[in-house]
Formats: structure tokens, C-alpha cells, sequence
């Protein structure tokens, strides 16, 4: 690690702890969350047959109680918004405010800037994450004294991991979108608009060309229905919220084999045990693969544009 | 003959085929403080970029202390301080801090730094706002921060671009004098750009005039005068009404104004000295150019 990296990831590390956005975030999502745990502990507690008996404390997360939405929609929600807030103002603010130069005629590498704020994000959202599982980690032990098993916390681990690959790819979006446009708003506004597009939108999109492919009708045999859903899934997968939810279900319910529609059929020959972690990650493992390089991609796209462009203030 | 500092070749740099800077030439040496004039848009900026290798020439390359800007960027800001037209810091951070990071990204020991950005701030009179945050700061404070940013890292050569724009009088003057101060206590050469005649004329030892990205002139004042006028008209005789005009280039000489007040009729004779004011090159420049 270079030491110019080194600077910069401290300060704006420092940086991000200490923001008002961080602070706000923190505590909106430390609410959602305890009031989550809170009224999902009430009605488990009153039917707690909602429950697994093999899978208890994961269930925890995968269960949505009343109106309120479970903790991994909750984060496949918020996750893009986090990412987004850290992200979208990352190298326009510098440029508005004219850091950018005093920065950059320092003795440091140009990419030590990108590179550090980025780690910076991820290092901020890996917080963020850890703190709030750990929360309702000792909330769950606290009022329900629920024990995690070790098979339990290794896949709180991997949805760790995939929790803080998915943010990472908004934040590189956000970065990407702080490269190419000189405005902090005009990189906010698009970068909200391609999320609500990658998270609502694409299921109609999908839908449609699915359906223009193969048409379905009140004969279709159930090959035409299968391929139809299969063309869908195709085409929802471009998107990192659909591919993250995937890697959720199969990380945090054990027994998940396949997606879509193919589940359903094959479900019915099947006896709905629960696979071993890395069975699981078999399942998943496109999709994370497909996480991954979303980010990577997103985060070289900034990185070229970044450096052929020419430091100089707006 | 001072060492070279810094030193231009065929500079050149072009936006879509535009050329903005033109083959351009431009030779500082040590202890100099160098005014690089020329008006808005001449490509002064771009120039300055290039110097510090955030930007690309197009061709032609920029050396400082032999340190080519383009290929070894990082060497040459070691020893090089910018200080950017609108100068910017983070706002909530205070001076000091602000400082601090600027000693961290230049790889200055913690231990020496502090001391470091105190002397600093003395010489730029920031030492009581220290600790304040960089948002309360007036235009002028930044600005003078801006010079402590340039002064902390301890620089051989200083670029300041602009270094008064958007500031009142006093505040002008004050930036000036630290800038003699710099150049004199601090032995930092100083690349000064500015379109701003009658600064640069009182502070600078030589100048180098910009125009539609082309070095037009370069050298003291003095010099860059003289080869104007030897450009002018040659001596001549006029006459109007009961005075005689004697016009000679490049100068009278004393066995000639003897001459004329021998001459008959003539009842005084009255010397005059046309030295070019740096205004009187630059708009000559300007119209020309």
C-alpha cells in the first residue's frame, strides 16, 4: 500500500465516520433494525413454530412478521441507498470545492485518491453492517436466547461478505457517477434513477421481452411456461438486486437448491433438506461471481475515466 | 547565471485540435520571481498543469530540476508547491488540520510537522485562526492559507496562480509582500502568474508575457522594452510650431544634445526619456498579438 494511499484511506475514513450522512444512517438503520428484532421477537414468541427448529436464528432474518418487511429485504432496500450516499459526491465535491488541485499536487499517485476513497467506503459500509448484525445479533440472544450454531455463523459470514459486495457495487456506481458529472446532484439524481430501475423497473422489462419471445397463452404446456421464467431470470439477472437477493435466499435458507421456476418443479421430487454451507455456495455461485465483477467493473470504468481526466477545479 | 529551475520545450497543448498552448518556450532560473503574464485565456493555467504533470502536453516536455513533468510527476511535486487559482480546502477541517494532511500526503514525519505547519501559519499570520474551521475563513484567510499550504512542505520552486484574484487591497499587498518574503527568507524561486500589470511589475524580477498560448516576450522588464523599441522608428526630426523634436534610438547622446544647444537660434533644450512601462509593453503586445 502505497503511503499516499494510506493518507488519503485515513482521512477519509475519518472523514466518513464523522459525516452527518453517516450519523443520520446509522441511526435510521439501528431503528429499523431494533424495532425489526423487537416485533419479530413478539410474534415469535407467540407462535414460535414460525420458526425452523434446525435453522432457528436464521430464520430471524429470512422471516418477515406483520407488515413489516423481513431484515434481507430490508437490506437489499437500503443497501443501494448507503452505498449511493457515500458515493455519489466522492471526486465532483473535490472538484467544486477545489481540493481536488491541492490534493493532487501533492507528492501522491493520482489513483491514491480514487483507490483510497473507495477502501474508505467499503471499509465505512463493512462497519455499518458488522455493527448492525452484531446488534441484533445480542438483541436475538438477549430476548429470545437464541444460539447460533457454527453452521449459522459461517453463512452470517458469507452474507456478510456479499452484504459488503453488493454496497460496494452501488458505491462504485455513486464514484463512477461523481467522475462523470461535475454536479454532486446530477450524479445523485442518476444514480437513484438507475437503481429504482435495476430494483423495480427490470422485472416489467424482463416480463415483456419474455414475453415477445415466447408467448404464453392459456395452452402454453408447461416447457413454454418454464422457458418464458427462464428468459425472465435471464434477463433480471443484469441486475445486482436481483442477483443479490438470490445469494441471500440461498445463503440464509439452507434448503434453496435453484431459482425461479425450476424450483418448483424439481422441489416436488425433493426432500426439502438443508444443504451444507458450500453446497449453498455451489447454488450461488455465478451470481456471486456475477456480484463481483459488477463491482469491479463499475469501479474500472472510474478508475480509467478518472485518470485520463484533467485535474483542474470547475 | 543562476542554475535552471525550470525549464519549457515546445510546449505545446491542444482541446480537440484547438491549440491553447503553442510551442511554448520558458526558461526560470534560481531565485527568480517570474511573472507569467498574459490576459484571461491565454492558457496560463493549462501551462501550470502541464508543469505539474496533471495534465498532458500534447508535445513538448517541462523539466524541473531536470525532473520531466510528465514522466516523474512525483518528484517534481516534492520539491514543487501549487498553489491553484481559487485555492479550496475542507471546510470542516481546521487550518492546522488541513495542513496536516497536506504534510501526511507529502510523506513529512509526524514529529517535524507540526512544528512545520506552526512556522507556517506564523509566516502567513493564520497562527491565532489555527484551529478554526477552513468555513469560517474570509476569501483573503484562505488565500493566505493557500500560501501556507505552498510554504509547509518546504518547496524549492513555488507556482502560484493567481495568487490575488478576488481580493481587497490590503489583502493584495499582504499577499505580495509574503511572496518577496518567500523568495528572499525562504530562497523558494516563484513562478507568478497573473494578468495583473502593476503586481507583477513591483514584485517580479523577470516576466514572461502569454498570448493566445505563445511565449511573446521574455526577459527583465528593461530588456523586454528595449527589444520593443528597437523595433520602433528610427531618429527623426519633427517639427512643430517653435519646437524642434529630436527623436534618436536608441538614445541621445551626450555630444548630440551639446550639438543642438549650439545650434543657432535654439534657446534650451529639454531631455526626455521614453523607458516602455510594463503597461505600455503589455497593451503593445496585446494589440499586436
Amino acid at each position: 500500500m502505497s503511503s499516499g494511499l494510506k493518507v488519503v484511506f485515513w482521512k477519509e475514513m475519518a472523514d466518513y465516520l464523522g459525516s452527518r450522512k453517516f450519523i443520520i444512517l446509522f441511526i435510521v438503520i439501528l431503528v429499523t433494525a431494533v424495532s425489526l428484532v423487537y416485533i419479530l421477537s413478539q410474534s415469535i414468541t407467540a407462535n414460535p413454530t414460525a420458526l425452523s427448529p434446525d435453522y432457528m436464528f436464521l430464520n430471524l432474518f429470512t422471516v418477515s412478521a406483520g407488515s413489516l418487511p423481513s431484515f434481507i429485504f430490508f437490506i437489499s432496500f437500503f443497501g443501494p441507498l448507503i452505498g449511493i450516499i457515500f458515493g455519489f459526491d466522492a471526486i465532483n465535491s473535490e472538484r467544486s470545492k477545489g481540493t481536488i488541485s491541492t490534493v493532487l499536487s501533492q507528492p501522491i499517485y493520482r489513483d491514491a485518491l480514487i483507490n483510497g476513497k473507495f477502501l474508505a467506503g467499503l471499509a465505512t459500509i463493512a462497519i455499518i453492517l458488522i455493527s448492525i448484525i452484531l446488534i441484533i445479533l445480542g438483541l436475538e440472544l438477549g430476548i429470545l436466547g437464541i444460539v447460533p450454531n457454527t453452521e449459522e455463523i459461517s453463512r452470517m459470514l458469507m452474507f456478510f461478505v456479499a452484504s459488503v459486495i453488493y454496497i460496494g457495487f452501488w458505491l462504485s456506481l455513486g464514484i463512477l457517477f461523481s467522475i462523470v458529472f461535475r454536479q454532486t446532484t446530477t450524479s445523485a439524481l442518476v444514480a437513484v434513477m438507475v437503481w429504482i430501475f435495476l430494483a423495480f423497473f427490470i422485472l416489467m422489462i424482463a416480463s415483456v421481452i419474455a414475453d415477445q419471445i415466447v408467448p404464453l397463452d392459456q395452452n402454453s404446456t408447461l416447457e413454454m411456461v418454464a422457458k418464458n421464467e427462464n428468459i425472465k431470470n435471464m434477463i433480471m439477472r443484469i441486475s445486482p438486486v436481483v442477483l443479490f437477493q438470490e445469494i441471500i435466499v440461498a445463503l440464509l435458507n439452507p434448503s434453496a437448491r435453484a431459482f425461479g421456476i425450476t424450483s418448483l418443479i424439481q422441489a416436488t421430487d425433493l426432500l426439502p433438506t438443508p444443504l451444507p454451507l458450500s453446497q449453498s455456495l455451489m447454488v450461488i455461485w455465478p451470481q456471486f461471481v456475477g456480484l463481483i465483477a459488477l463491482m469491479l467493473i463499475c469501479f474500472a470504468a472510474s478508475y480509467i475515466i478518472f485518470m485520463r481526466q484533467e485535474i483542474r477545479a470547475t | 547565471m543562476g542554475n535552471i529551475v525550470l525549464e519549457a520545450k515546445n510546449l505545446s497543448k491542444a482541446y480537440n485540435h484547438t491549440k491553447v498552448v503553442d510551442n511554448l518556450d520558458l526558461r526560470i532560473e534560481e531565485g527568480e520571481i517570474f511573472g507569467f503574464l498574459g490576459p484571461n485565456g491565454a492558457g496560463k493555467t493549462t501551462t501550470i498543469l502541464m508543469m505539474l504533470g496533471l495534465t498532458e502536453p500534447t508535445s513538448g516536455e517541462v523539466n524541473i530540476f531536470g525532473y520531466n513533468s510528465t514522466r516523474e510527476p512525483l518528484k517534481v511535486k516534492k520539491i514543487t508547491s501549487y498553489l491553484p487559482e481559487n485555492v479550496g480546502f475542507y471546510e470542516d477541517l481546521t487550518a492546522q488540520e488541513n495542513l496536516k494532511y497536506i504534510t501526511r500526503l507529502n510523506g513529512i514525519p509526524e514529529r517535524e510537522a507540526d512544528s512545520k505547519i506552526e512556522e507556517a501559519l506564523e509566516i502567513v499570520g493564520l497562527s491565532k485562526v489555527a484551529r478554526l474551521e477552513v468555513g469560517k475563513y474570509s476569501k483573503g484567510m484562505k488565500q493566505r492559507l493557500g500560501m501556507g499550504a505552498a510554504l509547509v512542505k518546504e518547496p524549492k520552486l513555488a507556482i502560484l496562480d493567481e495568487p490575488t484574484t478576488g481580493i481587497d487591497p490590503k489583502g493584495v499587498e499582504e499577499i505580495l509582500q509574503l511572496i518577496v518574503k518567500m523568495s528572499k527568507e525562504q530562497n523558494i524561486t516563484i513562478l507568478l502568474s497573473s494578468h495583473l500589470l502593476y503586481q507583477v511589475q513591483k514584485i517580479c524580477t523577470k516576466i514572461g508575457i502569454i498570448s493566445q498560448g505563445r511565449m511573446v516576450a521574455q526577459g527583465t522588464i528593461k530588456e523586454i522594452g528595449e527589444n520593443l523599441r528597437k523595433g520602433e522608428k528610427e531618429s527623426g526630426l519633427e517639427e512643430k510650431e517653435e519646437v524642434l523634436e529630436v527623436k534618436a534610438n536608441p538614445q541621445l547622446t551626450p555630444d548630440l544634445i551639446e550639438a543642438i544647444r549650439k545650434m543657432e537660434g535654439v534657446r534650451g533644450v529639454e531631455k526626455k526619456t521614453t523607458d516602455y512601462s510594463l503597461e505600455e509593453i503589455y497593451i503593445k503586445y496585446f494589440r499586436e498579438g
